[in-house]
């Protein structure tokens, strides 16, 4: 037990803070919203993905800072209800990805995610988390009806945590050596 | 007694969630969209999408033209086009009353509608949500573009124009919960709006349960929305449940809202019910519409 409880001290303190080229972030934030809203016109099932929550994940994670990542989250979040239609108020979004950056962020800086495995669960994990808010945020503050849990949004999350893995692989090749 | 470092964080996250909800809350109470966030967001993004769109549609271009059969594909796009243009013609007269006073208000429609301006867009962007159902076009309010102005294909009514931007306009897909549409059954004319839902179905929500409706029958628009002309078609019945006081009509839409690429906007915001006279085009748009080879007047 004593062994367990020392490696696990080791483990948080090797945890590493990755630090990425300069103008990483803007770019990626930038090109996972162009994504997000024009790939759909030419394949329709690319809507599923959520790009721009795979980027303030995988960010979150990597920097650990649960004060960069919620503003993160934050400000991906408010870009994101922008180019939403109009039944989608500005903070909708906003919010849920605000709580994914500072969730993801405090818990990067506790374990270690950079095998894909745990890259896969985490990303699953915070998309239902995400969804569950926006949902949450729709019936109380929006008074709209909006599912809770359903099989289709198991599958998103699925496939979501999928591509997240490779594009965290991607995303990786960004950091600072 | 200053915030524990460990908890700024925490604390933060609580200022900046309370702000967004009080956000919210302003945006509810004044009906406000936070235009000006909305305006430099898609004002940075639409120009990559623009780019994306020309890229594809020239990649496209070089493949039918110059890879497939050079003539034949040009031949093919000038027929296609020509189709479009006669099925939206045919899909009006084929929904023309047997009554005389009903023909000569559609032959009073077409007079009255002749000179209404039209314009070809192309899709260049959807919603970022997946719940609203919007699609950016690559024509704004320099093509003449603004707020309400009906949004077709050939094939049916597609929405309505929801924000209209400098070089880009948001359209709200006839899908979306917020969307709806005067519309009437092409047999009965029985009137009921169309709404969506979200899904890809559509929503046919007064017909009283004595009124007799077939699965398979037209709906076409009634006009009564002041948006879009007559008989313009809006989608088939595919599914009736009986309900009280109303039965519960499920529309295909006739136009394929999952997959748009081009689109064409009725460039007035003047009623299009019945007018004597014909509708005078928007000063800015009067010299740009119809002129291009995809415009179409119905």
């Amino acid at each position: 037990m004593m062994n367990d409880a020392f490696d696990l001290r080791l483990a948080e303190t090797h945890i590493e803070v990755h630090k990425f080229r300069s103008g990483a972030i803007v770019a990626a934030t930038f090109l996972s919203l162009i994504l997000q809203v024009f790939v759909p016109v030419y394949i329709p099932k690319f809507a599923v993905l959520d790009l721009p929550l795979i980027v303030t994940i995988y960010f979150g994670l990597s920097r650990r800072n649960p004060s960069t990542g919620l503003l993160l989250g934050m400000v991906i979040g408010l870009l994101q209800d922008s180019l939403s239609g109009p039944t989608v108020p500005l903070g909708l979004y906003g919010i849920a990805k605000t709580i994914i950056g500072y969730l993801a962020s405090s818990i990067g800086a506790r374990l270690d995610t950079e095998h894909p495995a745990a890259r896969f669960a985490m990303t699953m994990i915070f998309f239902v988390v995400h969804q569950g808010f926006i949902t949450l945020t729709r019936r109380l503050l929006l008074a709209e009806p909006s599912p809770w849990f359903t099989l289709q949004l198991f599958i998103a999350a699925a496939v979501n945590a999928v591509v997240a893995v490779l594009v965290f692989a991607l995303l990786d090749r960004l950091r600072k050596s | 007694m200053g915030v524990p470092s460990r908890h700024k964080s925490l604390v933060l996250l609580a200022g900046v969630i309370m702000l967004q909800v009080v956000l919210l809350a302003v945006q509810i109470k004044r009906d406000s969209q936070g235009r000006l966030l909305r305006v430099w967001t898609v004002g940075a993004v639409s120009p990559f999408q623009r780019v994306g769109a020309k890229g594809i549609g020239n990649i496209r271009g070089t493949w039918s033209h110059y890879f497939a059969l050079q003539n034949t594909s040009r031949d093919n796009e000038q027929l296609r086009r020509e189709n479009d243009e006669l099925k939206l013609r045919v899909n009006q007269l084929q929904s023309k009353a047997s009554e005389a006073d009903r023909l000569a208000a559609l032959l009073n429609f077409r007079q009255a509608q002749h000179n209404v301006p039209m314009l070809a867009a192309r899709v260049i962007g959807t919603s970022a949500d997946t719940a609203s159902q919007t699609i950016y076009l690559d024509r704004g309010e320099r093509d003449g573009i603004r707020r309400n102005m009906g949004v077709i294909t050939p094939d049916g009514v597609v929405g309505k124009v929801v924000e209209s931007y400098r070089d880009t306009a948001q359209v709200l897909l006839l899908t979306d919960r917020e969307s709806g549409v005067g519309a009437m059954l092409s047999d009965s004319r029985i009137q009921s709006p169309v709404g969506g839902t979200g899904e890809p179905l559509l929503s046919m929500k007064y017909i009283p349960t004595d009124d007799t409706v077939n699965v398979g029958e037209h709906v076409v628009t009634s006009g009564m929305d002041r948006i879009f002309p007559r008989d313009l078609p809006v989608g088939v019945v595919t599914e009736i449940k009986t309900a009280r006081p109303f039965q519960q009509v499920r529309v295909r839409p006739a136009a394929n809202l999952q997959r748009l690429e081009e689109v064409i906007v009725l460039l007035t915001l003047h009623p299009l019910e019945q007018k004597k006279e014909p509708a005078g085009p928007p000063a800015e748009a009067a010299g740009k519409s119809i002129g291009g080879t995809a415009a179409v007047t119905p």
